[in-house]
């Protein structure tokens, strides 16, 4: 395959806003981006149900749409897109490369925007009854759950946001919080509240998801009084939040202790030349559609600059006849 | 994701087609359960296409629509989507849930076919 042997400007990793935005700005820019996508393209929009607060789309947008529309604009203007997962990453060097399958890709510089992966409990029973009850994606799975008393772990904005949809379906729907207090945005807090099949139970920690072919209970331990409940549900949705998808670039560059990775002051240059990293897979604390996408552009603009340096200077070397 | 349909490498099955088109089906077949309303599901699609274009001589690829066809999807107990599953002489062998990589997948189903 021609691709594998050229040296690309730039390799793009990852397909959410922050990725599709860095493809975008990088194929206008004229610097012909390959980009991995991975099989699970789109990003955490793909398993949310209306965005109401990227601007632009006044009466709300749904994340599958959003993103078929950043890939479709980043395909026009010549976007390499793959479907492909990426399964080693090499950084190191001037010529970095990306391995899917057994094609080694080159490129002078690389955006890193993986995004974040869905986190599980990891309580016993839990991955046991995984895809029989246990579920991170409410709106996949919600329609499986109707007239049915459900849970949802978790209490942020997306925990709120699925426990307003799941009501749709579902006869009752319990959010248990491991906290007193919420990190849900007030407006999303106040919503789920209004909500009357909604309950509340806080202070709660789920010690195990229960059932044999499918899920029958929560078991529960309140974080004051320590006492044990059974919660009796036939699903359990898991919105706890995020870690980073670094795995494939730990040790290659700095990154903080949860894996996220760093970035020098206001810019997305990684502790590696030529490096650049964007969205989610950096971001602990906004973790926004359009943040990603703002990081994604700034990315993009970032290769692009350090491309361009890095072209002069190589031209200064060769007029000096500096060896290299 | 393309847009437009082309000729599809995959059977389309229904509740009342499952019996013939799968479980009674000589050869082994994986059965993609997916909605239009799943993200997911819009992922793994092009990789099945793909799956089943490259072992159409191993196996039938085949789609139902648990949002048309719910009896089914409730008869083999999905509750979660993406779920695959491959069915050999009538009987379900392999459950496979969430959306795969074509690597992943085809290392799934390589002990099987």
């Amino acid at each position: 395959m021609s691709s594998a042997s050229a040296v690309h400007d730039v390799i793009i990793i990852g397909s959410g806003p922050a990725g599709y935005t860095a493809a975008l700005y990088a194929a206008r820019a004229q610097l012909a981006p390959l980009v991995f996508e991975g099989s699970q393209f789109g990003g955490a929009l793909m398993t949310t149900t209306e965005v109401e607060n990227f601007p632009g789309f006044r009466n709300g947008i749904t994340g599958p749409e959003l993103m078929d529309e950043m890939r479709e604009q980043a395909l026009r203007f010549g976007a390499d897109l793959r479907t492909e997962d990426v399964e080693e990453i090499s950084l190191s060097g001037s010529v970095k490369t990306v391995t899917v399958g057994d094609e080694t890709h080159k490129a002078r510089a690389v955006i890193l925007a993986m995004g974040a992966a869905a986190r599980y409990l990891g309580v016993p029973g839990e991955a046991e009854l995984l895809g029989r009850g246990v579920s991170s994606c409410a709106t996949c799975d919600g329609f499986f759950f109707r007239d049915q008393d459900i849970a949802v772990v978790g209490g942020g904005d997306s925990a709120m946001e699925e426990a307003i949809f799941l009501t749709r379906f579902a006869r009752s729907v319990t959010i248990v919080h491991r906290r007193e207090e919420f990190r849900a945005s007030k407006i999303m807090l106040n919503r789920a509240r209004a909500n009357d099949k909604i309950l509340f139970l806080t202070n709660k920690v789920v010690t195990a998801v229960e059932g044999e072919t499918g899920v029958s209970a929560l078991r529960l331990r309140d974080t004051v009084t320590d006492q044990e409940t059974t919660l009796a549900v036939t699903g359990v949705f898991v919105a706890i939040g995020h870690d980073p998808r670094s795995d494939l670039v730990r040790g290659q560059l700095d990154m903080d202790s949860d894996g996220y990775v760093l970035t020098r002051g206001r810019t997305t240059h990684t502790s590696v030349e030529g490096v650049f990293a964007a969205g989610d897979l950096v971001d602990r604390t906004y973790r926004q559609a359009v943040t990603a996408a703002g990081t994604g552009c700034s990315a993009a603009i970032d290769a692009e600059r350090w491309l361009a340096e890095a072209a002069d200077a190589d031209i200064t070397d060769n007029l000096i006849g500096a060896p290299l | 994701m393309t847009g437009s349909d082309k000729t599809s490498a995959t059977v389309a099955v229904t509740d009342d087609s499952f019996a013939e088109d799968v479980l009674t089906n000589d050869r082994p077949v994986l059965v993609d359960f997916w909605a239009a309303w799943c993200g997911p599901c819009k992922m793994v699609a092009p990789v099945l296409e793909e799956i089943a274009t490259e072992k159409s001589e191993q196996l039938v690829v085949a789609k139902i629509d648990v949002d048309a066809n719910p009896a089914t999807a409730r008869d083999f107990q999905v509750v979660s989507i993406p779920t695959l599953i491959l069915f050999k002489g009538g009987e379900a062998v392999k459950r496979i849930v969430g959306a795969k990589g074509k690597g992943a997948l085809l290392r799934e189903l390589e002990d099987i076919l």
